[in-house]
């Protein structure tokens, strides 16, 4: 992709006690670009994710930001933290606010913006998702698919340069799983920058532009959706692919 | 002569609500601070508080209550029997008070911490916004508990000679030789006031229920 490099990895390690969780990892991710990381469970994808919006340190490598290296020492995280979206797994949403409370939270309190405006910005959020009309709902009054879809909507209302999606459908029932894939396709669509770890096959293939595949700790293979899933390149790749497709029932030649 | 006396008790228990409007509050402060540091200190941190707590629920609130009472009445602190006893008192309830949030406060989840702090939140906007928040109503049902028994063991302080209920109540048995009429006096208005601090915090707990919500 021909865009500016938003968020910039170099030889990212790291390490809990004995196990090394990822090692010498590099990637790069273009404006605009939507960037799927596939693999087995436990290969260090969600580390990774949370590494590089410094909720978890890295052992060793450089992260950069619109060319700004956030890795630093000097570096105030907290504010790096408000460029960065994360929507998580369980969504966390905070159970004490309601929906729309959970999106203004951001603004009011660490943007410090005025109330009338928050409101105003967290409304649009929640009908970009579909919530609108949920605004006033608790989280434990919602279901799993409308949590996460409000989980987005407070991501975005901090308008960051990148969201970063760990795994956002695998807690979700199957028939919720639908409208949380929609939201994340039209944020695609709109040119959001973003980086999603996924088993969601389909979304991959349909909405991605570049898919990489992890595996203990490392990048086996990456390309374009076509590319890695009709010519993969490296034999994990090719067993790992057949599969996952087994079990979504499709047969692709191997 | 029955209102007399039941009067000389009921005034008491003026006594015995300010010793506890005193305990309680002093200790929810310390316990809240110990139980942060606890959950969010360092690793020291932690270890001091929970040694804290382990002694001072160790041992019995009498005892503890004589010790504090010769620190804080002696030569380096002077307070009267009054002002010593509840300050003792909050003492002791602030281990038990730390143990109640530290619980309340892990209850609430690390989750919800992370999911600040990935909004650009730091930990004291974190916890300030949406840790003690929800932590707080967590806590509202065994500090009810708290409240009854800082109530009750306020009666302790009658060995210090602070004419509260209890004091009283052992005075007027002495006088005029009713025990039963004087302790059950005593009794009666202790429950009185237990019931009532508990049926109040059974309201709060309502009014501050999410709907739904079962963590």
């Amino acid at each position: 992709m021909d865009t500016p490099i938003i968020l910039q990895a170099i030889n990212l390690t790291k390490i809990y006690g004995e196990n090394v969780i990822f090692k010498d990892i590099s990637l790069e991710v273009h404006k605009g670009e939507t960037i799927v990381i596939i693999g087995p469970s436990g290969t260090g994808k969600s580390t990774l994710l949370r590494c590089l919006n410094l909720l978890t340190p890295v052992d060793s490598g450089q992260i950069y930001l619109e060319g700004r290296e956030i890795t630093a020492h000097s570096v105030n995280q907290d504010e790096v933290r408000q460029q960065i979206g994360m929507v998580f797994q369980n969504f966390l949403l905070f159970n004490h606010l309601t929906a729309r409370d959970n999106v203004m939270i951001g603004l009011t309190k660490v943007k410090k913006m005025p109330k009338e405006k928050a409101l105003e910005k967290a409304m649009h959020e929640l009908s970009r998702v579909g919530l609108a009309d949920r605004a006033g709902h608790y989280p434990s009054q919602l279901s799993g698919g409308q949590q996460q879809r409000v989980a987005i909507a407070r991501a975005l209302a901090m308008d960051p340069k990148i969201m970063l999606f760990d795994e956002p459908t695998s807690a979700l029932d199957p028939e919720l799983i639908g409208e949380v894939l929609s939201v994340m396709a039209q944020l695609a669509h709109e040119h959001m920058t973003m980086v999603v770890v996924t088993h969601e096959m389909g979304f991959a293939r349909e909405v991605a532009d570049r898919i990489i595949f992890m595996e203990k700790g490392s990048i086996v293979e990456q390309g374009p959706p076509d590319e890695l899933f009709e010519r993969p390149q490296h034999p994990r790749t090719r067993e790992f692919l057949w599969k996952i497709t087994e079990l979504y029932g499709k047969k692709e030649k191997k | 002569m029955v209102s007399k006396f039941f009067s000389y008790i009921v005034q008491g228990t003026a006594v015995t609500v300010e010793v506890t409007l005193i305990a309680l509050p002093f200790g929810l402060m310390i316990g809240l601070i110990f139980a942060l540091l606890y959950n969010y200190g360092g690793k020291w941190s932690t270890r001091l508080t929970g040694l804290y707590s382990l002694l001072m629920r160790g041992v019995p609130p009498i005892v503890l209550l004589f010790i504090l009472y010769f620190f804080l009445s002696g030569q380096f602190i002077n307070l009267t029997p009054f002002w010593a006893g509840s300050l003792a008192l909050g003492i002791i309830s602030s281990a038990y008070q730390m143990e109640i949030l530290r619980g309340a406060l892990q209850a609430v989840g690390g989750g919800q911490m992370t999911a600040a702090r990935a909004i650009g939140m730091n930990r004291m906007q974190a916890l300030r916004y949406i840790i003690i928040p929800q932590a707080i109503r967590l806590a509202i049902p065994p500090w009810s508990n708290e409240v009854s028994i800082v109530l009750k063991d306020s009666s302790l302080v009658y060995a210090l000679g602070v004419p509260e209920i209890l004091r009283r109540a052992q005075q007027l048995s002495a006088t005029t030789q009713q025990p039963f009429l004087a302790f059950g006096a005593a009794a009666l208005i202790y429950f009185a006031l237990v019931f009532l601090a508990n049926r109040g915090l059974d309201y709060l707990a309502q009014k501050t229920r999410l709907p739904a919500y079962n963590p």
